[in-house]
């Protein structure tokens, strides 16, 4: 009988076997990439709201402070939203009769909630709270990004496990005094590694088991 | 292992179980005979029928269907969420803060008799129910029906329209035909009108019917409910010349005596309360009372009693009279002479705490017996001490219950009845069959309005339906046991619209009909001027409708109760020792029923009694509404003389119709059937025998031997032999349970009854229960369980003779008794107070600490630097009554799965309460005893070393945590945990569809999915809330500041938690008591849970003292395997 296989296919099976060593691994390395890609996690991604709102306009050139809308962020998890009130606080007065702002008007005369598209939106089962973070000495730029130069709001980090589990086991690296805590210019290096640690026995940051600890933020 | 092994025949399995003298302690009677069997099932992790496979989809499909799945599973993960909304307020209600929960004080009414409540509302939304620590019926616990009613408000069977004839009509053309239709009443002084009500104790409802009364004087205003007072009422008329509603003071007695009395399921917390004061024992406080039971059925009372006999009901008025002889009350002689060392040694101590001691009677026993309970308080001088009486609470008691319920039904046989209005009731579900109001005798009504929550059976007989509000969502007012008011205020606008009683009664006023129910309780108590420092409303006054004379003038008497001011102090005292959740006042105004949402609000902490009566009313009013009590409306003690004069009297004989006795009881968790539509209630393991979803009736095993009752003579006894496995009735057990037709007073109950064997029930006694049979219950209660109101007679409402007689079949009885077992071992404790005081020692436990292969000095390290979260379980507190079970339900939105699933051990309450019964003998058994089993917190979790996904780990703080988003339900875990306190979902068993049910679950906690393990985990959100406070303000966490929701719930404090490392704090005490074990110290799993050894205060002049020096500390099961997990599959 003659042989069913001839010399080649030893090549043929060492080469195939290399390849499909190759292929896992790139495939591996894909998906680690897919998984982190914006098409996933939605980071830099603007989404299109009801209302033309401009962070850039209200915070960056304004300088009006984060917690006139968000006014909760200390107190509670949600920074909170402002109701249509806080916008008509302002715009009763000044840009009374601008179109832009035609939804607004239209939300208060028909006291029917404006509709806003979420842009940090974490899964159901992670329990993010806000308060204690700010309380902790993260400011909103640590997560949110320079807010200030957005005219509409992107996600600027992945918001993926790894992203806050990098800040849970080394906070140190993320705090601020509390004084810069809604700077959205600051940058993480103006700091030295010695403020750092002052900073974070300051603030009495609990360990890392702690902080990396499931239920710290899933239950 | 063979067939024929274990082709036992009944017979000689149950002569093993009358005959051989059983482990110390077993949970049923299946566990009792120990038959190689039992052990086999026990051996498996989810009992028989696990194998079995639902779908008409065979394996092979089932494996190519998979297969596709499994190669999109991989993928799953990346799925982009779906993009979701902020939808901000358009104006932001004052004081609300986003994600914030605040409590709103309430109450509900069972009975007539209020619990004050804490309602927990997330952004608008009531999702839990905690006791209010201010109300003297709470003191801060609840019990499993007020947790419960948060469901039933969320119900989607409610009744969301008004219906007229069947057909959908609406409240606007309802009022102006209603209202003509009064019109024509009103010329006749309304005599063709009647109101029919379940009890009525409400200070603003009383005054309205006063209101009626005098508009239609000729109107008639009937009370109906089948568990009522009746009893109570009569046996203070016989034994004082008229009504008088009793008081107990628990916390001032040390020698209990109830007479078929259960306080510990009777829904009075506040009374629960008070005896664990008395109750508890800890190492400073080194006695505790003492509590003799004698009764007619098994009960949570007599299983915790330290001495009990139970007798036949046709004895229990000769066993009163029998110990009213020998306390000394005059005139009274017994036949009964049984047990006389028994009850000459009790009477002795009750005479030696005279003014310490407390008779009490059940509410289901004859009048006979309460009126010599009356005489033998005052014989032992405990009146104006530990019992004190007072008016009645409700209007009307001059005549009782079924009395004015016959006169309902004589005139409209009669035909004097033109307008029939039903509130809140289901008497075409509930009378009694002699006065049943059937179908044919509604029909001879012109006009009948019911005002109910669901269409039931009686709102399928009236021309108009009117859906009624939800107490979470109206105004009202109600009175405690001890009549202090209390006001009810909404936490939610009506889900389905409807009104309340207060608005439907305010149709029948000339002027202001229309009012809403937060003007008429406002309104009233305006004109209460409330706050002025006496007992603002009398109880019982004014005048009403049956009543004739107007009722007490005793509300003047400016001395209020002892009650009311006992209830000030000790409610301060508790609210200091345990952070109650702040209570926040609603809005002035209806806001907050409009709006849907707390509105302006004051938020103060809930301090108590620390402000000033202040003159004007809106401060009261606020402050009232905000405590959710309003002071100082008390009832004044009335001043009784008891007589024994009664005793001549004959006693009215209730015709003897058979062999067997027949005692009738509320079910313990859907009462008289008005919650049968609560699916946490139906899924809730009853207290004694853990029976789901079905009423079953009690007998004892001497009876059911001699009748052949569960004799497992089932086909499918042997069904699972190829197998080599046997179900479980070849054990001769209760679960494939014989079907026996039940004739009550020569009536038959239409449908069978599955028999349940019960130790400690006494012989040739059958118990039934209330609440079930139901046509018309909605989706979850139809056609469930018998109808006792088959049978009930207005002359033997609750107990009676009669037969049973077998019916071809058996039944499948869901009863969770024999799942998740531990197998016998050193699981239960308890001792002898008096012995434990000699020897505190008796029970310490070995440190198996050295023998462990886990790396434990390197946990410990972790452990040390944090907060060290622990509970430890008093077994001598705990009384069983399952308010842990719903509260834990609630708060960790733990699903509800059906019959069918619980029958294979798939429920998934979290929290389980093992009972034990003690002792050799099954008739006449210890106890049983209560033991509460959640996660255990293992520092040395077996589960978590064998999770391949690690999605149980531990946290720094010694929490095993759960990770449901990681889990990918292999189950090892739950195969490795020794205490069973794993809960799988084998199917979908939330329901993620009903946006009813959406809007009720806890924000705070994930809702769990198909395919996922889960578990309790010491209420992880609760502890992070506290932690992120306490952080936040720079501070360590407070002992007590972490509350968890059993132990919140729990109406005994017999569950403690807190920070081990805190040496200050209750729960390191608890951990240094010489009581204090855990549950299979053997394996080191280092729990950190531990409980505390129960005790019993027995008293060594009984006939029935038990010495237990030698019980202590026998592991129970010779034959001890390997942890049940280890043979599993």
């Amino acid at each position: 009988m003659a042989q069913f296989f001839n010399k080649s296919a030893n090549n043929i099976a060492r080469i195939s076997m290399v390849l499909v060593a190759v292929l896992a691994g790139t495939a591996f390395y894909a998906y680690t990439q897919i998984a982190r890609s914006s098409y996933l996690t939605g980071r830099y991604l603007e989404k299109q709201q009801p209302v033309q709102f401009s962070h850039k306009h209200h915070t960056g050139d304004d300088g009006i402070d984060c917690r006139y809308c968000h006014s909760t962020v200390e107190t509670t998890a949600s920074a909170g939203m402002p109701p249509t009130q806080t916008c008509m606080n302002c715009h009763s007065e000044i840009w009374a009769d601008s179109p832009y702002l035609e939804p607004v008007r239209a939300s208060f005369r028909d006291n029917k909630p404006i509709e806003w598209e979420r842009v940090h939106d974490l899964p159901e089962y992670t329990y993010f709270n806000h308060s204690i973070h700010v309380a902790k000495g993260v400011g909103c730029s640590t997560c949110h990004g320079e807010i200030d130069n957005m005219p509409a709001v992107y996600q600027e980090n992945t918001l993926q496990m790894e992203w806050c589990i990098a800040c849970h086991r080394e906070p140190g690296n993320f705090i601020r005094p509390k004084t810069e805590i809604y700077n959205m210019q600051w940058q993480d290096n103006e700091l030295t590694a010695a403020e750092r640690v002052n900073l974070k026995s300051e603030y009495k940051i609990r360990t890392r088991e702690l902080l990396t600890s499931c239920s710290t933020c899933h239950r | 292992m063979g067939i024929p092994e274990t082709k036992k025949t009944f017979a000689s399995l149950r002569e093993k179980i009358l005959a051989q003298n059983g482990k110390e302690y077993w949970r049923s009677i299946e566990e009792h005979a120990d038959t190689p069997e039992f052990r086999e099932f026990v051996a498996e992790e989810y009992p028989h029928e696990i194998e079995q496979w639902d779908s008409t989809l065979s394996r092979r499909n089932f494996v190519k269907v998979m297969g596709a799945s499994l190669a999109l599973a991989g993928l799953s993960g990346c799925v982009i969420q779906p993009p979701e909304k902020i939808v901000p307020y358009v104006t932001s209600p004052v004081g609300m803060l986003p994600g914030k929960p605040a409590f709103f004080a309430t109450a509900m009414s069972l009975g007539g008799i209020a619990t004050g409540l804490l309602a927990e509302s997330f952004e608008g939304r009531p999702i839990k129910i905690e006791g209010n620590p201010l109300h003297p019926g709470s003191q801060g616990a609840t019990d499993v029906l007020a947790q419960a009613s948060l469901l039933d408000m969320y119900d989607p069977d409610r009744s969301q329209e008004v219906t007229f004839r069947g057909g959908y009509s609406t409240w606007e053309s309802f009022v102006p035909t209603f209202r003509s239709a009064i019109e024509q009443n009103r010329a006749d002084g309304g005599a063709g009108i009647r109101f029919l009500n379940t009890t009525i104790t409400s200070p603003t409802l009383v005054d309205q019917f006063a209101q009626i009364k005098r508009e239609l004087p000729n109107s008639k205003l009937i009370q109906f409910e089948p568990v009522n007072n009746d009893n109570a009422m009569a046996g203070a008329r016989m034994a004082f010349g008229s009504p008088a509603h009793t008081v107990y003071r628990f916390d001032r007695a040390e020698r209990v005596l109830s007479l078929d009395a259960d306080i510990f399921s009777s829904f009075n917390t506040g009374y629960i309360k008070d005896y664990t004061k008395q109750r508890v024992y800890s190492e400073t406080k080194k006695d505790m009372c003492r509590l003799y039971c004698i009764e007619t059925t098994v009960s949570l009372m007599g299983a915790k009693a330290d001495h009990r006999i139970a007798v036949k009901p046709s004895q229990m008025t000769e066993i009163t009279k029998a110990v009213a002889a020998a306390v000394g009350v005059s005139g009274a002689v017994s036949t009964y002479t049984e047990n006389a060392d028994w009850i000459a040694a009790m009477a002795r101590d009750l005479a030696a705490f005279r003014g310490r001691s407390l008779v009490i009677a059940g509410a289901h026993q004859s009048p006979a017996v309460h009126a010599l309970a009356h005489t033998m308080n005052a014989a032992l001088g405990n009146v104006g001490q530990t019992v004190v009486y007072t008016e009645p609470l409700s209007p009307g008691s001059e005549k009782l219950q079924v009395e004015q319920l016959r006169e309902l039904i004589t005139e409209i046989d009669s035909g004097v009845v033109k307008m029939l209005v039903i509130l809140n009731g289901n008497p075409v579900y509930d009378t009694p069959i002699d006065l049943k109001l059937t179908p044919e005798r509604m029909s001879k009504i012109p006009l009948r309005i019911h005002l109910g929550l669901r269409v039931d059976e009686t709102a399928e007989h009236c021309h108009w339906h009117v859906p009624a509000k939800h107490y979470l969502e109206s105004w009202s007012d109600a009175r405690a046991y001890d009549g202090t008011a209390s006001i009810v205020q909404p936490l939610v606008a009506p889900l389905y619209g409807g009104k309340n009683d207060h608005e439907f009664v305010q149709l029948f006023m000339q002027e202001n009909f229309d009012q809403k129910d937060y003007d008429i309780i406002r309104g009233f108590w305006q004109r209460q001027n409330i706050g002025s420092g006496r007992a603002a409303v009398p109880v019982a006054s004014p005048p009403t409708p049956v009543t004739d004379t107007s009722g007490g003038a005793a509300g003047e008497n400016p001395e209020v109760a002892a009650v009311s001011q006992r209830s000030d102090n000790s409610n301060a005292a508790s609210t200091s020792a345990s952070p109650a959740p702040v209570s926040t006042a609603s809005p002035a105004g209806n806001t907050a029923a409009s709006a849907g949402a707390p509105g302006p609000g004051l938020r103060t902490g809930g301090g108590a009694g620390t402000g000033t009566a202040a003159s004007n009313f809106e401060d009261n009013w606020r402050k009232a509404v905000h405590d959710g009590v309003v002071p100082n409306t008390a009832a004044p003690a009335k001043s009784v003389t008891a007589s024994s004069g009664f005793l001549g009297q004959p006693a009215p004989a209730v015709q003897r119709m058979g062999e067997l006795e027949i005692n009738i009881l509320p079910d313990p968790c859907v009462y008289d059937g008005r919650f049968s539509n609560n699916g946490w209630l139906q899924e809730l393991p009853k207290p004694l025998n853990k029976v789901t979803w079905e009423n079953v009736g009690l007998i004892s095993p001497r009876t059911a031997e001699r009748l052949g009752i569960n004799t497992g003579s089932d086909d499918r006894e042997f069904a699972g032999g190829t197998r080599g496995s046997s179900f479980i009735n070849t054990k001769g057990g209760n679960t494939f349970s014989d079907l026996v037709t039940v004739t009550y007073q020569g009536v038959d109950i239409q449908k069978p009854v599955p028999m349940w064997i019960t130790p400690g029930q006494p012989d040739d006694v059958i118990t039934l229960f209330m609440g079930y049979g139901r046509t018309r219950a909605g989706r979850v209660g139809t056609g469930i369980g018998y109808n006792v109101f088959d049978v009930t007679r207005s002359d033997a409402m609750n107990s009676g003779s009669g037969n049973i007689s077998a019916v071809p079949g058996t039944t499948t009885i869901a009863s969770t008794q024999i799942h998740f077992n531990m197998e016998g071992r050193d699981l239960l404790r308890v001792w002898n107070l008096d012995e434990y005081n000699k020897n505190p020692d008796v029970g310490h436990q070995h440190d198996e600490y050295p023998k462990s292969m886990y790396p434990y000095e390197e946990h410990q390290e972790v452990y040390n630097k944090h907060n060290k979260w622990a509970m430890t379980i008093d077994l001598n507190s705990c009384v069983g009554c399952n308010a842990c079970v719903i509260a834990c339900q609630a708060e960790n939105n733990i699903p509800v799965v059906g019959k069918e699933q619980v029958e294979r051990s798939r429920e998934m309450h979290w929290l389980r309460i093992d009972t034990y019964y003690g002792g050799g003998d099954i008739s006449n058994p210890d106890g049983p005893h209560f033991q509460p089993v959640l996660c255990q917190q293992c520092e040395q979790a077996p589960c978590e070393v064998v999770c391949p996904v690690h999605a149980t780990v531990h946290s720094a703080e010694g929490l095993n945590d759960m990770v449901y988003n990681r889990c990918v339900g292999t189950r090892y875990c739950s195969n490795n945990c020794p205490y069973k306190v794993r809960r799988f979902n084998f199917l979908l068993y939330q329901d993620w569809n009903t946006p009813q049910y959406k809007l009720m679950r806890n924000p705070e906690v994930t809702v769990r999915s198909r395919g996922v393990m889960e578990k309790c985990t010491y209420c992880t959100q609760r502890i992070s809330a506290a932690r992120i406070e306490a952080e936040k303000e720079d501070r360590p966490i407070r002992d007590g500041e972490v509350v968890t929701a059993c132990q919140a719930a729990c109406p005994t404090d017999a569950i403690i938690f807190g920070n081990m490392h805190d040496e200050n704090s209750q729960i390191a005490k608890t951990k240094k008591d010489h009581r204090n074990y855990i549950l299979l110290n053997e394996l080191n799993t280092q729990p950190r849970t531990t409980y505390l050894a129960a005790l019993k205060n027995q008293n060594r002049e009984m006939p029935d003292y038990h010495s237990r020096e030698k019980a202590v500390h026998t592991p129970g099961m010779q034959e001890s395997k390997a942890p049940a997990g280890e043979d599993g599959h």
